[in-house]
């Protein structure tokens, strides 16, 4: 069911939650976690089917806060907050408020936000576009264990890796790292295989795809050789060779989801290596709420020292 | 309880590691330049393929792919032994939680792959890891059975097991990296040339897919043919791992039908394969919620303090079908409920729960505590008055007239064999001395349930009067373990209004609510543990002959005393069985 609230404010959307669920008859529901969805109204749509999908594996609240930007003056200076409360089947397996802020609410979210986050439940931001410079110390941010980020929803996607870079704060990620999953299984299963030292590597993608980067930092921070960038037409990133003695592994995904793994010495195999949609990506990334330290790794593009956090 | 589950899991990743560093740092310097620069951490560095050691030198000259037919060159074998036993894959890291575990280089021989399991549980489970990513490329099934197939029509038939019974959708990109790997062998148990040509395929496979030489035999097939078949394993090579690789065998209950036809089992089989590479499949110890009875005792502060005699009062666990014996009659009929289900799942359920803390959470660990508790278990001394047996007879159950079990087809008018048994067990230690566990299951029973309840004592004392705690039962933990997995708290609460009247309310858990609705299916985690080699889900051949030790004296006396009740189908099973737990002064839960 769905509830509108016009000029309202988050105890009253509270109220409206309580209401809903007794309405279906679930009062008590075990959600694991509160998703913070940051958008405009042109991502919400596809962001919030993603988070719903999502919630099937990882029931949640979604609270999606969307700042309008009010188109004349007098709006400008009447601050006002609009929700909609969905629950039951309207919501995935949780439940989902969408939140409007306009004007002044919309620099003080984390005020509406705050009261509606689920007890003790861990808390996941994400912007699926237009994430902060800093993402650990944007007010809403701060409120997240984990904060996800996506470089391939930026203008310059270098640059911005720079910036990640820089603002680095355990529980940060990063949808263009979480893509790169797949790729890096299947390197260190083929490794396992090869067993052999490697000696030199390539990353070949398309042009400034900030996903490849990552993984040629990833390979050269664990692998300790230089990565050689490769520009092809893509899409993404599509061969990744590593030089041993023996001869080249490799596995080149040309187009399509089915990529083939060439070994030294034995004949070539398919793998299936599909690109996944952005709720598979989700529901990975929620799968684990404690900091990546291997994104951090791969964002230095170095390895670090530190030992290993419990072993 | 995410966590919870995922740390015991990176406990368990380490202790492999751990079991094999010592040989790793022995090995000449890892030919890898980056094990030396790399971080501290980097020994535990190939954990996530735990069989990681045994794949050191098997490329090596002389292993399969050398004598495969086709293009392996001569010298890249040579070439490819160079690393030594101690290389680490600098990919893998233990902070690299990303990565799934996935299995090493190997490849599934399944033998009796017409059956109803293998087309129903084994086949699309495969898939189901292949979909997840948790197969290595190169990953190959064999199939064995009497028909006369080419490996295409048995890859159709895998097709149209995977589409229907798949818990993942289908990819066709999935269903070729798969296809390709898929080989069938036609033939008798009995055929040595079957067995050459299954050895050709599988050298053939090492060669052309990869494998190493690891290869799972499972014996999807009755326990009569074991021997046979793992005869001929062993006469036509195929039990010996060749150096450094692994050959496993996969067997299916029964495990015999008493103690002694149980050791010979295992006498038979532990004569090819090492008992360490022999893994028994108990398919309810690969559900989540079973995995569960440990995070939740283990992990937790608040329910282990009260896990004991001076809190519970006793403990019911049910295994109900609410189906008949269907075509079975030939397996079931002098088998029964007790040998079929209160010997294996029902006894380990039980050790799960009143198992000890492991001192870690691995597979020899587990199997010491698992097996104090048997040998602790204490049968009642009149086992006429503490067990019951029983067998349903024809009634109407949920809207549909069923027969009774001797109006089955093909069992016999006099048959003894019980569909329903329930005994009472008691376990002899400090923490559980008379606390009795009633262990029942049955078939035509009211719904399909298994679970476990800990019903606790009553307050020693209320400040209630009688007349507000009439409605009040005994607090209970309940372990749902199918279906609608997950956990129920029972406790008494007020009754809302002026007046002070108590009434037992429930709390919930449920695995479907709180994550995923797509939890793994058993088979497919139990497949994937035994391609990894961690033997943790599955009971030893220790606890086997334990639990037939405990089971044999039952059996024993129903066979000279009487017959099994007569319980309406449909029904909690018969009316002896409430007699029984009345003696105690208990009642059985409705499930």
């Amino acid at each position: 069911m769905k509830i509108d609230l016009t000029d309202t404010t988050a105890s009253k959307v509270n109220k409206a939650l309580v209401r809903g669920r007794r309405a279906i008859g679930t009062p008590a529901v075990g959600m694991v976690l509160t998703m913070v969805i940051v958008t405009d109204e042109e991502n919400a749509y596809d962001s919030i089917k993603a988070a719903e999908e999502a919630s099937h594996e990882h029931p949640s609240r979604t609270l999606v806060v969307i700042k309008r930007h009010a188109r004349n003056p007098r709006e400008r200076t009447h601050p006002r907050l609009d929700a909609e409360v969905r629950v039951g089947s309207e919501a995935g397996t949780g439940e989902t408020v969408v939140l409007r802020t306009y004007g002044e609410v919309s620099e003080h979210a984390d005020s509406v936000v705050l009261p509606l986050l689920l007890p003790d439940a861990p808390v996941v931001v994400w912007w699926p576009a237009d994430a902060p410079e800093d993402p650990a110390r944007d007010p809403l941010g701060a409120l997240g264990r984990r904060r996800i980020t996506d470089l391939y929803a930026v203008e310059n996607p270098m640059a911005v890796l720079r910036a990640r870079q820089r603002s680095y704060a355990p529980g940060d990620t990063d949808l263009a790292w979480t893509r790169l999953t797949l790729w890096r299984s299947m390197l260190a299963a083929a490794l396992d295989q090869a067993r052999a030292a490697v000696t030199s590597a390539a990353v070949e993608a398309e042009a400034d795809n900030p996903a490849a980067e990552l993984l040629a930092r990833w390979l050269e921070a664990r692998l300790r050789v230089r990565v050689d960038r490769v520009v092809t037409a893509g899409p993404v990133v599509t061969t990744v060779r590593l030089g041993t003695e023996d001869g080249e592994v490799v596995i080149d995904r040309p187009e399509g989801p089915l990529a083939t793994l060439t070994l030294p010495g034995q004949p070539a195999r398919r793998l299936a290596l599909k690109v996944r949609p952005t709720s598979e990506l989700l529901a990975e990334e929620l799968r684990r709420l404690d900091a990546d330290e291997m994104y951090a790794v791969a964002l230095r593009g170095e390895a670090t020292e530190e030992p290993a956090a419990h072993v | 309880m995410i966590t919870v589950s995922e740390a015991t899991d990176t406990t368990d990743t380490t202790d492999g590691a751990g079991a094999e560093t010592p040989e790793g740092a022995a090995g000449p310097g890892a030919g890898a330049p980056a094990a030396d620069g790399a971080p501290a951490a980097d020994p535990v560095t190939g954990t996530g393929t735990p069989d990681g050691r045994a794949r050191g030198p098997a490329e090596g000259p002389g292993d399969g792919p050398a004598e495969g037919p086709g293009d392996g060159p001569a010298d890249v074998p040579a070439a490819l032994s160079a690393p030594p036993a101690g290389w680490a894959n600098p990919l893998r890291d233990p902070r690299d939680r990303r990565l799934p575990k996935v299995a090493g280089p190997s490849g599934l021989v399944i033998f009796g792959v017409t059956g109803d399991l293998s087309r129903r549980k084994l086949m699309p489970a495969v898939y189901d890891l292949a979909n997840r990513g948790l197969l290595p490329p190169g990953f190959s099934l064999v199939g064995f059975a009497r028909r006369d197939w080419e490996d295409q029509d048995f890859a159709e038939v895998v097709h149209d097991a995977v589409k229907e019974h798949a818990r993942t959708p289908f990819r066709e990109e999935v269903w070729q990296q798969l296809a390709e790997g898929m080989r069938f062998v036609p033939g008798d148990f009995d055929d040595d040339q079957a067995f050459e040509q299954l050895r050709k395929a599988v050298d053939e496979l090492d060669a052309s897919r990869g494998t190493s030489g690891n290869y799972a035999f499972y014996l999807s097939v009755p326990p009569r043919f074991f021997p046979k078949v793992v005869q001929q394993l062993k006469k036509h090579g195929l039990a010996d791992a060749p150096e450094g690789s692994w050959r496993r065998a996969v067997i299916e209950k029964p495990f015999g039908h008493d103690l002694r036809s149980a050791k010979e089992l295992n006498a038979i089989v532990h004569e090819v394969f090492d008992p360490d590479q022999v893994f028994r499949i108990d398919h309810y110890l690969g559900k989540e919620t079973v995995q569960n009875i440990l995070a939740l005792r283990f992990a937790n502060t608040m329910f282990e303090p009260i896990w004991n005699r001076s809190f519970v009062d006793h403990v019911q666990i049910t295994m109900a079908e609410d189906i008949g014996i269907g075509g079975r009659a030939g397996y079931y009929d002098g088998i029964g409920a007790a040998r079929d289900v209160i010997q294996n799942h029902l006894l380990q359920l039980m050790a799960l729960t009143a198992m000890e803390e492991p001192a870690s959470f691995d597979a020899a660990s587990l199997l010491t505590e698992k097996l104090k508790v048997f040998r602790a278990v204490r049968l009642p001394d009149d086992l006429g008055r503490h067990t019951v047996r029983g067998q349903y007879a024809g009634a109407w159950q949920g809207g549909a007239k069923v027969r009774g079990y001797l109006e089955e087809d093909g069992i016999d008018q006099t048959s003894a064999t019980d569909t329903y048994a329930a005994i009472k067990l008691g376990v002899d230690n400090r923490r559980w001395a008379g606390v009795p566990f009633y262990l029942r299951t049955g078939k035509r029973l009211g719904r399909r349930v298994t679970e476990i309840a800990v019903v606790f004592q009553r307050a020693p004392h209320s400040p209630f009067d009688a007349g507000a705690t009439e409605e009040l039962g005994q607090n209970a933990i309940v372990i749902r373990v199918q279906p609608d997995e997950g956990m129920t708290v029972r406790f008494g609460s007020k009754v809302p209004g002026t007046s002070m009247e108590l009434r037992d309310v429930t709390m919930d858990f449920a695995y479907g609510e709180s994550f995923t609705e797509s939890s793994p299916e058993a088979y497919e985690r139990l497949i994937l543990d035994v391609l990894l080699g961690d033997a943790n889900l599955f009971p030893r051949h220790q606890e086997v002959e334990e639990s037939w030790r405990i089971l044999d004296p039952v059996e024993e006396y129903w066979a000279s005393h009487g017959r099994p009740a007569q319980y309406t189908s449909g029904s909690w099973g018969p009316a002896e069985a409430d007699e029984m737990l009345a003696r105690d002064g208990r009642s059985w839960r409705r499930p």
